[in-house]
């Protein structure tokens, strides 16, 4: 495959043919704000926060879907994207009961750190306040839809790393719910392995290991490198 | 003149003014920098004009929150929405999940459900103010200046933000906005 020359933020970067613009933006030690894409699953392009303009395109294109091209210009850090990126941020909030004081993720949530990091101080839109429930019914692991994002990591690594297919979406807009097998309680699945890679993709504290309390939930994120690395590369190399 | 300081109390758990008394030593400097006028730490009944800083602790989760919200934004310059239940509603805001009818499911948990003498639902009219139907963030009632998230914020966050208003330092921003 051959390599790409292309500009990010005024700067020359080679990469990949082939590669996703997250991808090489992220090799070159430019962050740009995400919260659907985990590495060793495909990219749907869910939460459109890693959206960026590229020369000669009007519309934004979320950068882990758009793949490097020779010349391209790209730019992550615009007014205009972080405008964009703080109003997602704020509907997330808004959308769902993220409250961060008793959740279990508190501290080590890639939503409230975004949210830190893009200067969201108070949320300008209505809270919905919905009301969802909450699935313990597993023995090891809890859902709490209150908390969930709709990123689809869990239903991602479910069928595409452990080969499971439990996790599914269901519904529509702001109906839309993360089940599991064709919506049975968690603890009733056929399919489920127990294997934990959703509760460890999980971005907030929608899915969590049962027992913790307030700010104990830390996803352990390397257990899933370590098992696509095994997978792929039969090298069985424990994380760090 | 020294600028005038008020902090009040609405629907919230007391947390962030316990935080507030953790600035502790920087309380006799801020005694020197402001006069403070109005706080549940002090003995004073009415809301007073002119004030220059509000902190604003707790969501608005009754008629007289209300009332009062109003009261504080005409007689004040700089609202300072003080800690998560003032910015988001935070936990007095998870009984409007409980939709329509939260406000007679929350009374009959509390004072009838899980009372062991006499249960009965507090009611006196002019008294005992009627809960909101739904409970809100301080922003949706009145415009608010500044917001400083935090279950509560720390101590250091809060001189943080007063060193801002009085004029020394930056604007918390980054982690020092960190809900929860």
């Amino acid at each position: 495959m051959g390599a790409k020359t292309l500009m990010i933020d005024g700067r020359q970067i080679s990469a990949a043919e082939g590669v996703s613009v997250l991808a090489a933006a992220g090799e070159a030690g430019i962050k740009i704000p995400t919260l659907c894409h985990l590495d060793g699953v495909y990219d749907p392009g869910a939460c459109r926060l890693c959206l960026v303009e590229i020369g000669g395109f009007t519309k934004l294109v979320p950068a882990c879907t758009t793949h490097v091209a020779e010349g391209m210009e790209v730019l992550t850090n615009t007014g205009r994207l972080r405008q964009y990126r703080l109003m997602i941020l704020e509907l997330l909030f808004a959308e769902r009961n993220h409250v961060c004081a008793t959740c279990v993720s508190n501290g080590h949530c890639e939503l409230q750190t975004l949210a830190c990091e893009s200067g969201m101080d108070h949320v300008r839109y209505e809270y919905r306040f919905p009301h969802w429930d909450i699935d313990i019914t597993h023995e090891r692991f809890g859902m709490d839809h209150n908390r969930c994002v709709l990123c689809t990591r869990c239903v991602r690594v479910c069928w595409h790393v452990e080969g499971a297919g439990t996790k599914n979406v269901a519904g529509r807009g702001r109906h839309s719910r993360i089940i599991t097998d064709l919506n049975l309680p968690w603890g009733e699945s056929d399919s489920c392995t127990s294997c934990g890679k959703c509760v460890q993709a999980c971005p907030t504290g929608a899915l969590f290991e049962k027992g913790a309390t307030a700010g104990e939930m830390e996803h352990d994120r390397a257990r899933l490198g370590f098992i696509v690395n095994a997978r792929e590369k039969q090298q069985w190399i424990p994380p760090e | 003149m020294k600028p005038r300081l008020a902090t009040v109390w609405l629907g919230g758990c007391s947390g962030c003014h316990m935080s507030f008394l953790d600035l502790d030593e920087h309380l006799l400097t801020l005694a020197e920098q402001v006069d403070i006028v109005f706080s549940p730490l002090m003995d004073v009944k009415h809301y007073p004009g002119g004030v220059d800083i509000c902190l604003v602790e707790g969501a608005a989760c009754n008629e007289d929150h209300v009332r009062m919200l109003h009261d504080i934004r005409s007689r004040t310059r700089v609202l300072v929405s003080f800690g998560d239940c003032a910015v988001t509603g935070n936990v007095p805001a998870l009984r409007n999940q409980l939709g329509a009818a939260n406000t007679e499911a929350v009374l009959q948990c509390a004072y009838i459900d899980h009372a062991q003498d006499r249960p009965t639902l507090p009611h006196m009219d002019g008294i005992v103010p009627r809960l909101l139907d739904r409970v809100v963030p301080v922003h949706e009632l009145v415009p608010v200046e500044y917001f400083l998230p935090g279950c509560p914020p720390p101590a250091a966050r809060i001189r943080l933000m007063l060193d801002h208003l009085l004029g020394a330092g930056p604007r918390p921003s980054g982690p020092d906005l960190k809900f929860g």
